[in-house]
């Protein structure tokens, strides 16, 4: 039988049927996402405590002031926020579909397997860091000395590159789980690390991990340039200020890099079955 | 093709084989090896028939089944479902058949089950009169009207199947493939799921395939077995035949109200188990008809009570698993 296509939805129709659907599930127990919602934001608000009481301490530490640093952090907060949001299905992928066998039931579903995983669950939690995140990165344009009328429209962009960024981080993380479901606390590296490097300037790290998180994870390209730009704060290792207007497409390139490896992922599964 | 599928098959498999590559120990470098799932196996379902597709633990089942299903690609071999290929166009193959995996549930284990079924609607794309109509009739035939707002968590196993059939039927699939349907749930469950298949297949010609462990689902539902083993199809026929090829002896027992007497047996009749109050007689039909044993052992001092009986499925199954070393 076939359908009209006038019935099925499209991708987009389709995402919000089933973010709405999962929202239902997550507020069945309603005590225990505001108890979760209101621990996600005080323990992301408390790392950022470390780092104001140092500036406290020191007022600027090599030529950093506490106003840059708090945009810096704000920013890759809220973009982990967004991509935890969303990519929930992928965080929990080898766990729940590929230990399980269940990734076999998603692949007898009429849709690509990327739609189905990211309809997973449209996850509240996160709101407690997107918040504190988005409420440090106010401050810290309060604070900071040059802010750019600019930064209106480049620290969205930056928010939407550095969230494409990490959400391919889950993806490929995803992807792994194919290969192995073992030890994948590794790629922890690149998530919960990633939001820690990206609270940092790009010159308080080693030349090795700055090229890391500049050409392999662009977290410099959602985070560190875009907020150069938007503060108009000269980059101490040279580059062009302007760049940060523009960075944040890596992170799209990124996402678009994993997607292509999920998708091999997938027909690899498909022609080994295991 | 060798041979081209009949416009009346539901489906149709021609030399189809799967070997899949392991590592041994475990590691990135280890040597592989290949281990053979499928050896070459063929054979079509035509539109409307209910077919048993059985075979021991590692025959190579779910290896077919989920080549079928679109959700692995064979080594080599050809399958036209639908007329379709499952495996060159995933996405339109599955919209068009129905899955029951016994052991995993295709509901969302946070929602109702009217709220599943409406994501599903969506998800396939079937029109709201349709669903509608699929809905109300599914819930009817499968008794659902009770458990429709309760989540998929609270359901017993039992209603849980009743759900999980309704949600891969909510498309209107011509194919449906189940695969263990029955596992885990009570007798009168078990009954209401095979009785709800019977009328599928009957009143809508929905072709189905099912595999179980539980013969009985075969003997109450399949019009035909096709029996797998080693990565090969060992048998395909009616059922009736693999009982008449495999064990087609009787049982014939004898209750005393004292000990069983020594008794001479004719030709195909021999004992087969002595009990202080009872005899058990296995006979072969052919050679000694059932009326004649009877005749044969009627006269016996202190008889009370006798039953000829047939072999159990179980029992044919296991035996013809052991004829084929299966």
């Amino acid at each position: 039988m076939t359908q009209s296509p006038s019935h099925t939805l499209s991708g987009p129709g389709l995402y919000r049927r089933m973010a709405g659907a999962s929202i239902v599930a997550q507020l069945r127990y309603p005590g225990t996402f505001v108890i979760q919602a209101i621990g996600n934001f005080v323990t992301t608000l408390l790392s950022f405590f470390g780092i104001w009481s140092l500036f406290h301490r020191f007022g600027s530490i090599a030529g950093w002031d506490i106003g840059t640093v708090a945009v810096l952090y704000g920013l890759v907060n809220v973009a982990f926020a967004v991509a935890e949001t969303l990519g929930r299905g992928f965080e929990v992928f080898g766990g729940e579909y590929v230990r399980t066998g269940s990734f076999d039931r998603l692949l007898l579903r009429p849709r690509s397997t990327l739609l189905l995983l990211l309809g997973h669950e449209l996850r509240l939690r996160p709101i407690g860091r997107f918040l504190q995140g988005l409420f440090v990165l106010v401050a810290g344009l309060w604070l900071a000395p040059h802010v750019q009328w600019s930064a209106v429209l480049v620290l969205p962009w930056a928010i939407a590159g550095g969230a494409a960024m990490f959400l391919g981080v889950l993806i490929g993380q995803a992807a792994l789980c194919f290969i192995t479901v073992e030890g994948l606390e590794v790629v922890n590296v690149l998530t919960y690390g990633g939001v820690e490097a990206g609270q940092y300037p790009l010159t308080m790290f080693g030349r090795w991990l700055r090229r890391f998180i500049t050409f392999v994870l662009p977290l410099a390209a959602v985070c560190y340039y875009p907020t150069l730009f938007s503060l108009a704060h000269p980059d101490p290792l040279g580059m062009p200020t302007w760049i940060g207007a523009l960075s944040p497409a890596a992170g799209f390139a990124f996402l678009g890099v994993m997607i292509l490896a999920w998708n091999r992922a997938v027909a690899g599964y498909v022609s080994s079955g295991s | 093709m060798q041979t081209p599928p009949s416009p009346s098959d539901a489906i149709t498999v021609s030399n189809l084989r799967k070997t899949y590559r392991i590592r041994e120990g475990g590691s990135w470098r280890g040597k592989t090896r290949d281990i053979v799932a499928l050896d070459g196996i063929s054979f079509s379902v035509p539109k409307g028939q209910i077919a048993g597709f059985i075979g021991p633990n590692g025959a190579g089942k779910s290896t077919a089944i989920k080549i079928l299903s679109g959700i692995l690609r064979p080594t080599s071999g050809e399958v036209q479902v639908n007329g379709l290929v499952p495996w060159t166009n995933r996405i339109a193959h599955v919209a068009r058949i129905g899955v029951v995996f016994g052991q995993r549930t295709q509901l969302w284990w946070d929602l109702s089950v009217a709220e599943g079924l409406a994501l599903l609607r969506d998800i396939y794309g079937v029109e709201p009169e349709r669903f509608t109509r699929n809905r109300a009739r599914l819930a009817d035939a499968l008794d659902l009207g009770a458990i429709m707002d309760q989540s998929v968590r609270q359901l017993s196993l039992g209603q849980r199947m009743r759900a999980e059939i309704a949600a891969s039927l909510i498309h209107d699939p011509d194919i449906l493939i189940l695969d263990e349907p029955t596992i885990g749930l009570d007798a009168p469950s078990k009954l209401a799921v095979r009785a709800f298949v019977h009328e599928l297949c009957r009143d809508r010609g929905t072709t189905v395939l099912l595999t179980t462990h539980d013969m009985h689902d075969i003997e109450a539902l399949a019009e035909r077995v096709i029996v797998i083993g080693h990565g090969r199809i060992l048998a395909d026929s009616p059922f009736e035949d693999l009982r008449t090829t495999t064990l087609s002896e009787r049982i014939l027992e004898l209750d005393f109200h004292d000990t069983p007497p020594e008794l001479t047996l004719p030709a195909g009749a021999h004992e087969t188990a002595r009990e202080p109050h009872s005899l058990t007689i296995t006979f072969d039909p052919s050679q000694i008809p059932a009326p004649a044993l009877v005749a044969h052992v009627g006269h016996l001092p202190g008889l009370d009570d006798l039953r000829i009986s047939r072999p159990s499925i179980d029992e044919i199954i296991t035996r013809f698993y052991a004829d084929h070393a299966a």
